[in-house]
């Protein structure tokens, strides 16, 4: 059985060396003002549990900045027995997993209709999860094979949202709400799950998204899927692989 | 210059005659119609600035305007100046705002009316060009009592949302050695279909391009240039929707290179074909006029596609943008032509392939100022790694006699860089260039060796795939998704509802001067 209780490795079990680097805002030019500044990075590294440490490197930077180099045995125990992993409910895929995937479930490409609904005219969610451009160095969804995008842009009303995604037999439908004003946004997305409902078979899954979402709220939303704050594009694309894969959509409900 | 590649005279003849064939029909197109985006550029180089309570610029409420009672396909010039003189409003300004509360109504003038209009609209903008000469004589006469710095330019990035902050933070750049300061926009700037208005704090990922925004960098920059005796030059993006304003605000606020790629906004940010390439050559006259180095995008495509199997599509992007850039006006020394290190370093002989390409590359275009961007989508994480990757595109770069150097970070796709990763980041190239920086006039590769196949064969497949265009048509290639991966159809994407076609009488005095070359 693996040690419950591990430290860092430098090069022999249990000697606890570690490396950081950091920049405070101090001077780093007469010899005074150099010795204040190892002083200072000292004082840094033996707050964050570094005992005994040593500054490797010290360069300032401009005059009012030093970067430091520091290498030192931290104090501190791993207990892995107190380690919790959160998994999401969906893996993480790479795009080519993520078509792989569409092409086996559904043997066609997975039809994408997005928008923004209401009056909300900020499309910069939507377009960073939809464009090729993307998003926090991942590419969007257009950027996927497997999946058809069609984006239609801003201020779409619900009903022409759900009659364009009939049309198009969407498969999932991705709506940003960015504005929040009143509420806007929960309004928004029960309005979107009203109005699918009422259209009946088949619905396609419905994936909401926007700064102010609360991700567990999809169920009370009558909504399949919530997306937060600093979502990228390739989480989206993992979870339509995954409910896919899961079944359709009223498999679910 | 001797090429040290043994290319082909005659294919690259061949290449440059498919690229000039590919691209005429869409000159032709460019010249026949024009978009609500030039129409507003127009009125921005006659002095008309400003916006209403809620942040519409003026320009778009009167060229709004124009298009519902008179339509643009006459020009916004003559109806604009006709209404201003009748109605004896005292410039455009107050047009603009009677116009927006639906005070005004335009007409196309005949007879002396037309002729009053004409000479008056032509008045107006001999002086909005004036002042972007005015502008382009400033910039010399800063790099006359600063210095020119030498080659390769190092290109730094600021991107904090807030000009204010921006300020400094770019400022600190060019004191560590940059350059080149680059501000990024917002995102999704390019799809708004107006320029918002004033200085501005607040962004997603970037801040805004507004006139005020770089009026107050350029000013800051001029400081900073003096105390280091050294000109910094700026950049921002006329990418988008609004490409021709963006690129009058430019002319009129010395900003010294610009983003301004033929086909980026199709194809990432899928803005219709027709408005772009429109919107773009009317674009590319302004920066010809205003001295301004426009860079191409052709990095990008290799963020979404293989670096060495798409490769030759760089080629043809570069020879596109160099036939559609000429024809525009813009000299060999204004075109920044893009390309980048992004093959998989897992790939062997990525190396000598990276030395391949930036050196056909280089040979192709022996004049143009070619602006090489560093390793994105190789960066894993891990910045241990990511540091020496960058090296060795430093080393390349400076090999094979790069232009601008977009400075790679360690910590690129984890964090806007912190103050410590620009500093090694400079330092990385500051090693380089002083380790190997004369490498290149030694570079000479081996005669039938690995780096002479690999180029001649990228130009072969360029030329393929040019003549294939060729055969299709470029709105058709591109609607096939032949650059990058996206299918964007010519009249697919955002924008096309802004295109119009010209009347025969069509009348565009800011056109007129800077086809003529009057005042030059």
């Amino acid at each position: 059985m693996t040690n419950q209780i591990v430290r860092p490795y430098g090069d022999t079990t249990g000697d606890g060396r570690v490396q950081v680097s950091f920049t405070l805002p101090v001077p780093f030019g007469t010899a005074t003002e150099r010795a204040r500044a190892e002083g200072a990075a000292l004082q840094l590294a033996a707050k964050m549990g570094l005992d005994p440490a040593m500054v490797v490197h010290a360069k300032g930077m401009g005059q009012d900045y030093t970067f430091f180099v520091v290498y030192g045995r931290v104090s501190h125990l791993v207990d892995l027995s107190l380690v919790t992993v959160t998994e999401r409910e969906f893996p993480l895929l790479s795009a080519a997993e993520v078509n792989l995937a569409v092409r086996t479930a559904l043997g066609r490409k997975l039809v994408v209709v997005g928008a923004c609904i209401g009056t909300d005219a900020h499309t910069v969610g939507i377009d960073a999860i939809l464009n090729v451009k993307g998003h926090a160095g991942e590419k969007g969804l257009e950027y996927y094979r497997e999946l058809r995008v069609v984006n239609l842009g801003s201020q779409v009303a619900v009903p022409d949202l759900v009659a364009r995604s009939q049309a198009e037999r969407a498969d999932a439908v991705l709506v940003s709400q960015v504005v929040t004003q009143r509420d806007a946004h929960i309004q928004g997305a029960r309005e979107l799950a009203a109005a699918f409902a009422a259209a009946g078979p088949p619905r396609p899954l419905i994936v909401v998204g926007g700064p102010r979402f609360d991700p567990s709220m999809a169920a009370s939303l009558g909504v399949d899927k919530i997306f937060g704050k600093g979502t990228t594009p390739g989480e989206v694309a993992s979870y339509l692989a995954y409910a896919l894969a899961r079944g359709s959509a009223e498999d679910t409900r | 210059m001797q090429s040290r590649l043994n290319l082909d005279p005659v294919a690259v003849r061949e290449a440059r005659e498919l690229a000039a064939r590919a691209g005429q029909p869409i000159v032709e197109m460019a010249r026949t119609h024009t978009t609500v985006s030039v129409e507003r550029a127009v009125l921005r180089l006659a002095g008309l600035a400003g916006a209403d309570n809620d942040g519409m610029p003026l320009v778009n409420h009167l060229v709004d305007a124009v298009r519902q009672s008179a339509g643009l396909e006459h020009g916004v010039a003559l109806p604009a100046w006709d209404a201003m003189l009748a109605g004896g409003y005292h410039d455009l300004a107050a047009l603009a705002e009677a116009a927006a509360l639906g005070k005004v109504a335009f007409r196309l003038p005949s007879g002396e009316d037309a002729a009053a209009a004409r000479t008056a609209a032509q008045s107006a903008l001999r002086g909005g060009i004036g002042r972007i000469d005015a502008s382009r004589a400033r910039r010399q006469q800063m790099i006359d009592q600063t210095a020119e710095p030498g080659k390769p330019w190092i290109y730094l990035i600021v991107a904090t949302g807030d000009i204010y902050e921006d300020i400094p933070q770019a400022q600190a750049a060019a004191r560590e050695g940059a350059d080149i300061i680059a501000v990024i926009r917002s995102t999704g700037q390019s799809l708004l279909d107006y320029v918002p208005e004033g200085a501005t704090r607040e962004g997603y990922a970037g801040t805004y391009a507004t006139q005020e925004n770089f009026r107050l960098m350029r000013a800051a920059l001029d400081e900073t240039s003096r105390e280091l005796g050294r000109y910094v030059r700026l950049t921002n993006y006329a990418s988008g929707l609004c490409m021709p304003e963006i690129a009058a605000l430019a002319g009129l606020e010395r900003l010294d290179m610009m983003l301004n790629d033929c086909m980026y906004g199709i194809i990432f940010r899928d803005i219709n074909p027709r408005r772009t390439f429109i919107d773009q050559r009317f674009a590319r006259q302004i920066h010809a006029r205003a001295g301004i180095i426009i860079n191409t995008g052709e990095d990008n495509y290799l963020t979404t596609a293989d670096a060495v199997e798409a490769a030759h599509t760089v080629v043809v992007s570069q020879l596109l943008n160099e036939f559609f850039g000429k024809e525009a006006g813009l000299a060999d020394e204004q075109l920044g032509l893009g390309h980048a290190f992004e093959i998989n370093p897992a790939v062997p002989d990525s190396f000598l392939l990276e030395l391949a390409h930036a050196q056909l590359v280089r040979e192709l275009f022996p004049h143009a100022p070619l602006k090489y961007m560093p390793p994105t989508k190789h960066m894993t994480g891990n910045v241990f790694a990511g540091y020496l990757l960058d090296a060795f595109f430093n080393l390349c770069g400076v090999m094979t006699d790069q232009s601008i150097l977009l400075i790679g970070m360690m910590t690129e796709g984890i964090h806007t860089p912190f103050l410590s990763d620009r500093d090694l980041a400079l330092e990385n190239v500051r090693y380089v260039r002083n380790a190997a920086g004369r490498l290149g006039e030694s570079f000479v590769p081996a005669a039938g060796g690995f780096i002479e196949q690999r180029a001649q064969q990228v130009l072969g497949e360029s030329v393929g795939l040019l003549r294939r265009i060729c055969d299709d048509g470029l709105l058709n290639a591109i609607a096939d998704g032949t650059f990058g991966i996206t299918r964007r159809p010519a009249d697919g994407g955002r924008g096309l509802d802004g295109v119009i076609e010209r009347a025969d009488d069509y009348f565009n005095p800011a056109a007129e001067i800077l086809e003529s070359g009057i005042g030059r």
